[in-house]
């Protein structure tokens, strides 16, 4: 039975412990997600002031790679369904956009409420592909659902170069994006800009999810994961509940790609390629995976450390025949140390690895309990 | 409580990391350029390309950027560019264009480069497009044959390089009607705009209709029997490929374990002989009799003043790496942009940059003239065919020089110019 | 009717290089129930070893055998000194730790080898042997044919005959009861990984000549192709991967001849879906993996 099941979360209390005391005060978990969501986002408008340009844009970038990895959590780590094909479903959402926007933009339509719009499109076909791929899905398990979703992940890519009449191919699609409204001042950095669009409509859809795990649904998505016989009995159907996680996840990763998008301001299949997918994975999993704070660090890991890495080589100074081989090599070499070395001193993630720092901090002070 | 406490923590350290990342470097805002024009000051000039070192695709392409480098070594060697020496910033982007988004945004919001020079990749190099335009970096000799860089009015700050694919594929179909006239041809294509526009060059030369049995591949599928299997079986001649130089390779591999012998015209892009007798390995000899084209001078033609000056820089400041055509590619494009940088005066900015580039009239090793104008910002206009014999791929014939839509292929037979003495260009 | 047998021959030479590979991840799955995504590069590294001792000693023989002995040796190593410190309890962590190594192992070989492609030789005529005016076998078809018949075999006889063999299917589908009576277990498991590996080595030997060259990412799309092969086959059953692998080859082959290159992913997930859902456990699951 566990044989064939997907993925297993590494470490978690028995569900409905922790579950029960949150379910009486549902009103203030909705008031608590919110309060931080507000919080988030001050800080997050302070940041975009205090660092600079490129700062800003790889945060933004965070965001979006946020909504993906939030959507793999909730599927792989909440319902125990393995995904390798989110990049693909980034990229449906990514080309959405950028067929809407065009077709706003050959309209001479302008207008602060298109690119929303534009977003809603994108989740809305994103969560039509997600809902047949996850029909697929839920009748399968571990590694057949990963043969699946792989084979998804690098058909999507191939379909652009297929129909290159409507995608344009490899080089792909610009995606015009307006600048930022005059409202802002003339000289309104473009970056902080992008920074507020991705941050407050991934704030947003981490806020939705964090509602979900908390509600019903989200205990029926935990409750297939540890059993579906016992969930079956419990009423639950687990068909449908597995087809509406990969529902949610795809709607995310397809806010995700559109984001990606609208940053970049282009779209070509070779960003959403199966590299893409399995980056996604390392990054929830590393990050800590079932819990949305994994998925944060998760996305911070994907953009921080390709950056960190290159910073390390370029401190070294070498000679050019060696600096030649190592260019490029060195940072996917620390990369992968670090893959490995995290997985086996933090089988948790670093979300697992920080509450058990928390625990044993909060072990220490005896006095604060209550 | 004990779980809210350690909820706080969790959310607290996800801050505080936040803050760190962004806040580790977020002062070294200041970077090189300091004064009014980015990346240059009195004594430096920095500029930035975008590369796949690693990944399936760097292949040869790997090779281009260090050589491009060593070339500025060797003139930073030689007193600089108007005193000041060229810092060149390499970014490997892995051939994906996700990557090359943040890689180029590194490179002009926080290294401030001068210039991007050289980005390699029609899919990678297409979507920073707009984000060049829009920050008015000027974006120098793309390398990559698309037509996507000669849009002067949508993209001003943007010039190629390498002759376009529709050139290439007009130059080779000439070849074919004048020496080849009456003999089945067929076309072998990248599943993009490389083998899309080629094929289209080739068709306006040839006329429409006449290339017999067209086939496509793709990147990511490394099995060409099924398409040389339907060259043999439709009894192709001659065979057109546009393919990079791994699937040049493994298609003459193929047909030659399928028993079928047609003549070759290779595309510039996948006729660099070196490369592709190293892949072949013992198979080498296939490669005799192929033709390919190229614009710049041949890497095996010890002769020539040009690969004398390049084969000296690559044992001095490149460390003695093999010396191939992406050597020779990698420092012409460094001997141009010193060339540019020369032309544009000691007062760098980034309008005058562009403008001399428009003015156009630059020499140096090219086979053909550099199209650059107000109005036209692609690269060489032309090739001149090699053929491989004996095991030595050398020139024949004229140069040609055509345009990317209906002109006629022409001769051309001005006279190459030699470097100057110590290598660095003068004012003219 | 000469393309078709073209086209079959071509695809049932790739497919059954594809068939070992697929062997490979099997091996893994039914030892440590662990899909090995290294599986590709770790055979990259044994063929770039015995690039290096044949150009070192000119001979194609002593390169074969030392690049097998290489995998063996490296999928030793890759049990013994990151795969057993792996927190298996979620199935997830050893995939990622696999991915790890991936990244790792194609960078060292970038570094020590350079990214340009290498040439590969093959030991046998690849030219085909023409019957009736059909391009049929080349002696290389016939060699990959013979080698992977004899591993195929080979593992098949000591898995149902030799003590080792049963041994080591012991400890894969019952370690504790194994412990019990006396079973190596984790002996087993290193064996198990050596094998596959040793099998993926022998794999990347085959296929690589027929390919681009050597290059520290040549085997990627064999091992997408190979673990499709493997799903479809069904991950329990060797048979099945050799079946499977097959499969995948002529599909591939006929996709490509007759439709074009560019639809061979939408063929591939076309062939899987029709095959799991039908049998979501593959075509030779033992019972119906859908249990609920």
């Amino acid at each position: 039975m566990s044989a064939t099941r997907a993925a297993l979360p590494p470490t978690r209390e028995p569900d409905g412990v922790g579950e029960r005391p949150v379910d009486r005060r549902r009103g203030s978990t909705l008031l608590r997600h919110l309060t931080f969501t507000l919080a988030a986002a001050l800080l997050l408008v302070g940041v975009s002031y205090a660092v600079e340009p490129f700062r800003n844009f790889q945060l933004a970038t965070v965001a979006a790679y946020l909504c993906a990895t939030a959507g793999l959590t909730v599927l792989t780590g909440l319902n125990g369904q393995l995904s390798l094909g989110h990049g693909a479903l980034m990229a449906t959402g990514a080309y959405t956009v950028a067929f809407c926007q065009n077709a706003f933009a050959d309209r001479g339509m302008t207008g602060g409420w298109l690119l929303p719009l534009s977003l809603g499109a994108a989740i809305l076909s994103t969560v039509v592909v997600g809902a047949v791929v996850g029909v697929a899905a839920a009748r399968l398990r571990g590694p057949y659902l990963a043969g699946v979703t792989l084979a998804v992940a690098i058909v999507v890519p191939a379909l652009a170069v297929t129909f290159d009449g409507v995608f344009n191919g490899e080089q792909g699609l610009s995606v015009p994006v307006e600048p930022p409204p005059a409202s802002l001042g003339l000289y309104f950095p473009y970056e902080r800009w992008q920074l507020w669009l991705a941050g407050a409509a991934t704030l947003l859809a981490m806020l939705l999810l964090a509602n979900l795990i908390r509600s019903r649904f989200g205990r029926t998505f935990r409750a297939v994961r540890d059993d579906e016989v016992a969930a079956r009995l419990a009423g639950i159907h687990v068909a449908r509940t597995q087809v509406l996680a990969f529902v949610v996840s795809a709607a995310t990763a397809g806010l995700g790609g559109a984001l990606l998008a609208v940053l970049a301001q282009s779209v070509s299949p070779g960003a959403f390629s199966l590299t893409l997918s399995l980056f996604l994975l390392m990054a929830v999993v590393i990050g800590g995976l079932g819990r949305l704070a994994g998925a944060v660090w998760g996305a911070v890991l994907l953009v921080a450390l390709p950056d960190l890495t290159h910073s390390v080589t370029e401190l070294l100074t070498l000679s050019p025949a060696v600096a030649q081989r190592l260019e490029g090599n060195l940072p996917l070499a620390i990369f992968g140390v670090t893959l490995i070395v995290v997985m086996i001193a933090a089988p948790g993630g670093v979300q697992g690895l920080l509450s058990r720092l928390g625990r044993a901090l909060l072990a220490r002070l005896p006095a604060r309990r209550s | 409580m004990r779980r809210t406490a350690r909820r706080g923590l969790a959310i607290a350290s996800t801050i505080a990391l936040l803050i760190t990342t962004v806040g580790c470097s977020g002062d070294d805002g200041s970077g090189p350029g300091g004064g009014s024009v980015p990346g240059v000051t009195d004594t430096e000039i920095v500029v930035g390309t975008h590369m796949p070192l690693t990944g399936p695709a760097s292949a040869g392409y790997s090779k281009i950027a260090p050589a491009t480098k060593a070339y500025f070594d060797y003139v930073n060697a030689n007193g600089g560019v108007h005193g000041r020496k060229i810092t060149y910033k390499i970014m490997d982007d892995g051939y994906n264009p996700a990557n090359t988004q943040q890689v180029v945004r590194q490179l002009v919001l926080q290294d401030k480069v001068f210039a991007i020079l050289n980005g390699l990749g029609t899919p990678t190099h297409t979507g920073v497009l707009d984000f060049l335009k829009s920050n008015r970096v000027p974006d120098l000799f793309v390398a990559s044959g698309s037509r996507s860089w000669d849009q002067p009015d949508k993209y001003p700050g943007t010039f190629g390089f390498n002759p376009d694919y529709t050139v290439e594929g007009k130059i080779l179909a000439n070849y074919a009607k004048a020496n080849l006239a009456g003999q089945k041809v067929c076309f072998l294509g990248q599943d993009d705009d490389f083998g899309r526009d080629s094929l289209a060059g080739v068709e306006k030369v040839l006329g429409p209709g006449t290339v017999a049995v067209k086939q496509t591949y793709v990147t990511s599928n490394t099995n060409v029997a099924p398409q040389i299997g339907a060259f043999k079986a439709a009894g192709c001649q001659v065979v057109m490929l546009a393919t990079v130089p791994g699937f040049t390779a493994l298609s003459i591999g193929t047909a030659a374990r399928l028993g079928f012998k047609p003549q070759w015209l290779v595309s510039n892009v996948g006729a660099d002989h070196p490369t592709l007798a190293k892949q072949l390995g013992a198979a080498a000899p296939l490669l005799e009799g192929v033709i390919g084209t190229n614009y710049l001078p041949m890497q095996n033609d010890t002769a020539n003043p040009w690969i004398q000056l390049f084969m000296r820089i690559n044992k001095s400041h490149n460390g003695d790496a093999p010396f191939d055509g992406n050597t020779v590619y990698g420092m012409s494009v460094g001997y141009l942009f010193v060339q540019v940088l020369l032309a544009a005066g000691k007062d760098l900015t980034r309008e005058k940059v562009l403008e001399t580039v428009q003015k156009g009239g630059f020499q140096g090793p090219g086979l053909v003239p550099l199209r650059f104008s107000a109005d036209d910002h692609s690269g060489y206009g032309g090739q001149r065919l090699s053929r491989v014999s004996k095991g030595v791929q050398s020139y024949f014939g004229p140069a040609y020089e055509t345009d990317e839509a209906d002109g006629p292929v022409n001769e051309y037979s001005a006279a190459p110019v030699a470097p100057p003495a110590n290598g660095v260009p003068t004012v003219s | 009717m000469d393309r078709f047998v073209f086209l079959t021959i071509d695809g049932l030479s790739r497919g059954a290089v594809y068939a070992a590979f697929a062997l490979a991840l099997v091996l893994i799955w039914r030892a440590a129930r662990v899909v090995n995504f290294a599986q590709g590069a770790m055979a990259v590294a044994a063929a770039y070893v015995a690039y290096t001792v044949s150009a070192e000693t000119g001979s194609y023989w002593l390169g074969f055998v030392v690049a097998i002995v290489a995998g063996l040796l490296l999928g030793a190593l890759v049990d013994r000194a990151v795969m057993r410190f792996v927190d298996h309890t979620s199935p997830l962590n050893p995939v990622i730790v696999a991915l790890g190594l991936v990244l790792l192992i194609q960078a060292v070989l970038g570094m020590v080898y350079g990214s340009e492609f290498r040439p590969a030789e093959a030991p046998f005529s690849r030219s085909a042997l023409s019957v009736g005016g059909v391009a049929v076998l080349s002696p290389y078809d016939l060699f990959v044919f013979a080698a992977i018949g004899v591993v195929v075999s080979g593992l098949a006889w000591m898995f149902a005959r030799t003590p080792v063999g049963l041994r080591m299917r012991a400890a894969a589908f019952a370690p504790e009861v194994s412990r019990l009576l006396g079973v190596n277990v984790g002996g087993m498991l290193t064996l198990g990984w050596a094998l596959a590996s040793g099998v993926g080595a022998l794999a990347a030997m085959l296929v690589i000549p027929t390919e681009l060259g050597l290059h520290p990412h040549a085997m990627d799309l064999v091992f997408v192709s190979a673990f499709t092969a493997a799903v479809v086959g069904g991950l329990d059953s060797p048979p099945g991967a050799v079946v499977g692998g097959l499969v995948v080859g002529l599909l591939l082959s006929y996709v490509s001849g007759y439709a074009g290159s560019d639809l061979t992913p939408l063929a591939v997930l076309v062939l899987l879906l029709a095959v799991l859902l039908v049998r979501p456990g593959g075509l030779f699951a033992p019972v119906a993996a859908r249990r609920v």
